[in-house]
């Protein structure tokens, strides 16, 4: 059984539909060159520029309060100020290493410039979760089958319910606590995302040694980032280690709680569809266009907010072209919208608030027994 | 210390700050800066290059893997250094020849000029004098295959090398002579030097005519046969001259470098051939199917995923021949690149690090 569509398209026309997503995705990678390259490369060079002069400031700012045990109300008012100033910086520059370059990268999008060290294979990113647990979780299983009940560990990330498709149970009930505590620590989420606790705990000896070691995996990471982060650069601070580990803690919640909105607003808002195993079987690769399409959401923003979001705002044209440099995806987006609405298919693109508002709701509805479904509602977003 | 630096910089290290200052700062990584830009014939380029801290010299007839950015895109090539190698310092000296449809000489040719940055490698090859030099050397070189004999010559001289040396260097034209100058200054200020010029479309214009035979050798050098010989050049010189070490029964005193100049990319449609999976040591006919498809034939067990092109978790390096991408079209054949096995099919011979 195909998936489900909004509308009938007849088998020659979605074949000629998915002709056309290929012909915008082989003419953007035919075009990239030197000004791709450029945005890359002084894109990471501004990125590593705030991350470590952040960080001095913020060793500057633990320098103003001095050694004194008791500083002067002005000295203790402006070392606060410089330590929230670089909080702020370094957060920024974890959600853009993070998001627009290393999620990204890992993606392969940059892997045309054969540069071996912005490249899919060698990336490691700034995060607790390692790559390669990254990849294989993110590209290949839920890029491959995004929004396929029971193959996307992505949906609800296996702890929420966010489709009346998923049973209830009544541990769901929670869901609206936790939900919330996971925005607050979501690289830890991510971190152990791709450790099936299921199999960790009840597997057979063979899927409980894999489990632990992936979980392991995760834990050397975590140790090198925790190190780096919690210990090694307050302690350059001396007795004002607090200081500097402080505004570090910070600028990993900016980081969690920004990209864990994003990241919700990708695959959960009203209006996205989910879909059945049995939807997906034989699927062409015209199909697996039109699921990509109806399985992501848009959001409205300029061009900070492109950058801010690594592009996710763009989330359809990244599911359609997931490997296609993310800076272009502000250009092609007109193109593939106008595909849209020739063949009458939706294209969820709608205001920050709006997505995440919708997103929250559903968790808050779904964490009680029964709902409908939106993906049959068929509610159209208007664009 | 580094390893702190490194800990304090992770996930990234030390080096992904330090070239922020200066593009050719590194901790490990050699890269240099080209400082010298000479045009000695229309369509080469003779370029001075100075390394960073983390090379450090070459023998006589190495190379380095030079590789330069055309169009966002990386690429490397082998270029052998042609100084001395007797020189201090970690300046060195390459002379590129455009080729037709190179990719990377032509870019050099045209578009190098001072203050550019490229990577590089350690020097390679073991293509160089024996650290006991012979007695009597006889260097031949062809076109471009000049420089590491040149390197040979220098290093010689530069050492008061004082046993006879004899350079046979073949080209098309004299206007199509690199070092003409410094060559015949070479050779009067050595005796022991005799330096030969030939120039095999422009019969009369240089020391000798026509290409190596043994009459020419016999003509040049009555005792070549007792030389210890090093030869670089285009493929025809090279195979002409194997042939007559071979029947004189001396290939053991002859020794070459070869680089492929260029890169075959067979046909599109070309699906017949072998792929030889050179990690395992497995080779199959190629039925036209993508390389993982084959391979998964074969019996290997190569990591995949989306099996669509989408999740690049299917990458490995192409060692050698072309493939095209079966979505887009597009032709690779540069050795060494990563592919994407699941869309990637054979055209023609293959050989792929798997
Ligand atoms: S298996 Fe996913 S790109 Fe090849």
């Amino acid at each position: 059984m195909p998936i489900p569509l909004p509308v009938e398209i007849s088998e020659e026309a979605l074949d000629e539909l998915g002709r056309e997503l290929d012909h915008i995705y082989d003419s953007t990678i035919a075009d990239l060159g030197a000004a791709d390259e450029r945005y890359i490369r002084r894109l990471i060079k501004a990125q590593r520029s705030l991350a470590l002069g952040s960080r001095l400031v913020m060793l500057a700012g633990a320098a103003v309060r001095g050694r004194a045990r008791q500083p002067s109300p002005g000295r203790r008012a402006s070392s606060r100020m410089i330590g929230g100033v670089s909080m702020i910086g370094l957060g920024v520059a974890k959600i853009v290493e993070n998001m627009e370059i290393g999620h990204n990268v890992m993606h392969g999008q940059w892997d045309w410039m054969r540069d071996p060290d912005i490249n899919s294979v060698t990336w490691e990113w700034d995060n607790v979760c390692p790559s390669d647990q990254w990849k294989h979780g993110h590209n290949v299983v839920h890029h491959t089958w995004t929004n396929v009940m029971g193959k996307d560990r992505d949906i609800g990330y296996e702890i929420m319910r966010v489709t009346p498709k998923q049973p209830w149970n009544p541990v769901y009930l929670a869901q609206p606590v936790y939900n919330t505590l996971l925005g607050w620590l979501f690289e830890w989420g991510v971190g152990v995302h791709e450790t099936d606790f299921n199999k960790l705990l009840k597997g057979t000896a063979q899927d409980r040694a894999d489990q632990l070691q992936s979980l392991k995996a995760t834990g050397a990471k975590a140790a090198r980032q925790v190190a780096k982060d919690y210990v090694l650069w307050p302690a350059l601070a001396g007795s004002a280690f607090v200081s500097v580990l402080v505004p570090n803690v910070g600028a990993n919640l900016i980081r969690n709680l920004w990209s864990y909105m994003i990241i919700f607003c990708g695959h959960f808002p009203q209006g996205v569809y989910v879909f059945d195993e049995a939807d997906v079987e034989g699927e062409t690769r015209a199909r697996w266009y039109v699921r990509q399409l109806l399985g992501s959401a848009n959001i409205k923003g300029g061009a900070a907010f492109h950058l801010l979001s690594g592009n996710l705002d763009h989330q359809i044209e990244h599911h359609l072209f997931p490997d296609m440099p993310s800076n272009r995806y502000q250009r092609v987006a007109p193109r593939v919208k106008a595909l849209c609405s020739r063949y009458g298919l939706p294209y969820n693109s709608a205001s920050l608030s709006r997505q995440f508002g919708t997103t929250t709701l559903k968790i808050w509805r779904y964490s009680l027994p029964g709902g409908t479904d939106v993906s049959i509602d068929r509610d159209r977003v208007a664009s | 210390m580094a390893r702190a630096l490194d800990a304090a910089t992770a996930p990234h290290g030390i080096d992904r700050y330090i070239e922020l200052v200066s593009p050719t700062w590194s901790t490990t990584e050699v890269r240099g800066r080209i400082v010298g830009v000479v045009r000695q014939t229309s369509n080469t380029v003779t370029l001075t290059v100075e390394a960073n801290r983390n090379w450090h010299g070459f023998v006589a007839g190495q190379y380095t893997q030079l590789t330069v950015e055309i169009d966002g895109v990386r690429h490397t090539r082998c270029y052998s250094m042609a100084t001395s190698a007797t020189a201090s310092g970690r300046q060195f000296e390459l002379t590129v020849k455009a080729h037709p449809n190179g990719l990377v000489s032509n870019h050099l040719v045209s578009r190098a000029r001072p203050g550019m940055v490229v990577g590089l490698t350690p020097a390679q090859g073991d293509f160089t004098l024996p650290g006991q030099r012979p007695e009597r050397v006889l260097l031949i070189s062809g076109g471009s295959g000049i420089t590491p004999v040149l390197s040979m010559l220098r290093t010689l001289c530069a050492e008061g090398h004082s046993g006879p040396v004899t350079f046979v260097h073949y080209c098309l034209t004299a206007g199509d002579l690199t070092y003409g100058a410094e060559l015949s200054d070479i050779a009067s200020r050595h005796p022991n030097v005799r330096v030969i010029k030939i120039f095999t479309d422009e019969p009369g214009a240089g020391d000798f005519d026509g290409f190596v035979s043994v009459a020419q050798l016999d003509a040049i050098d009555a005792s070549w046969r007792q030389a210890e010989t090093y030869m670089c050049g285009p493929a025809p010189l090279m195979s002409a001259a194997a042939a007559i070490y071979a029947e004189a029964d001396l290939g053991i005193r002859l020794h070459t470098e070869a680089f492929t100049l260029s890169q075959w990319i067979a046909e599109a449609p070309d699906v017949s051939g072998a792929i030889r999976f050179t990690g395992s040591g497995t080779e199959v006919r190629s039925d036209g199917r993508t390389i993982l498809d084959q391979a998964e034939g074969a019996g290997l067990t190569p990591k995949s995923g989306c099996r669509m092109g989408i999740c690049h978790s299917c990458i490995c390096p192409l060692v050698s021949g072309t493939v095209r991408n079966v979505v887009t079209g597009v032709v690779t054949a540069d050795r060494g690149q990563d592919i994407q096995i699941c869309i990637n099919a054979p055209v023609g011979d293959v050989e792929i690090d798997l």
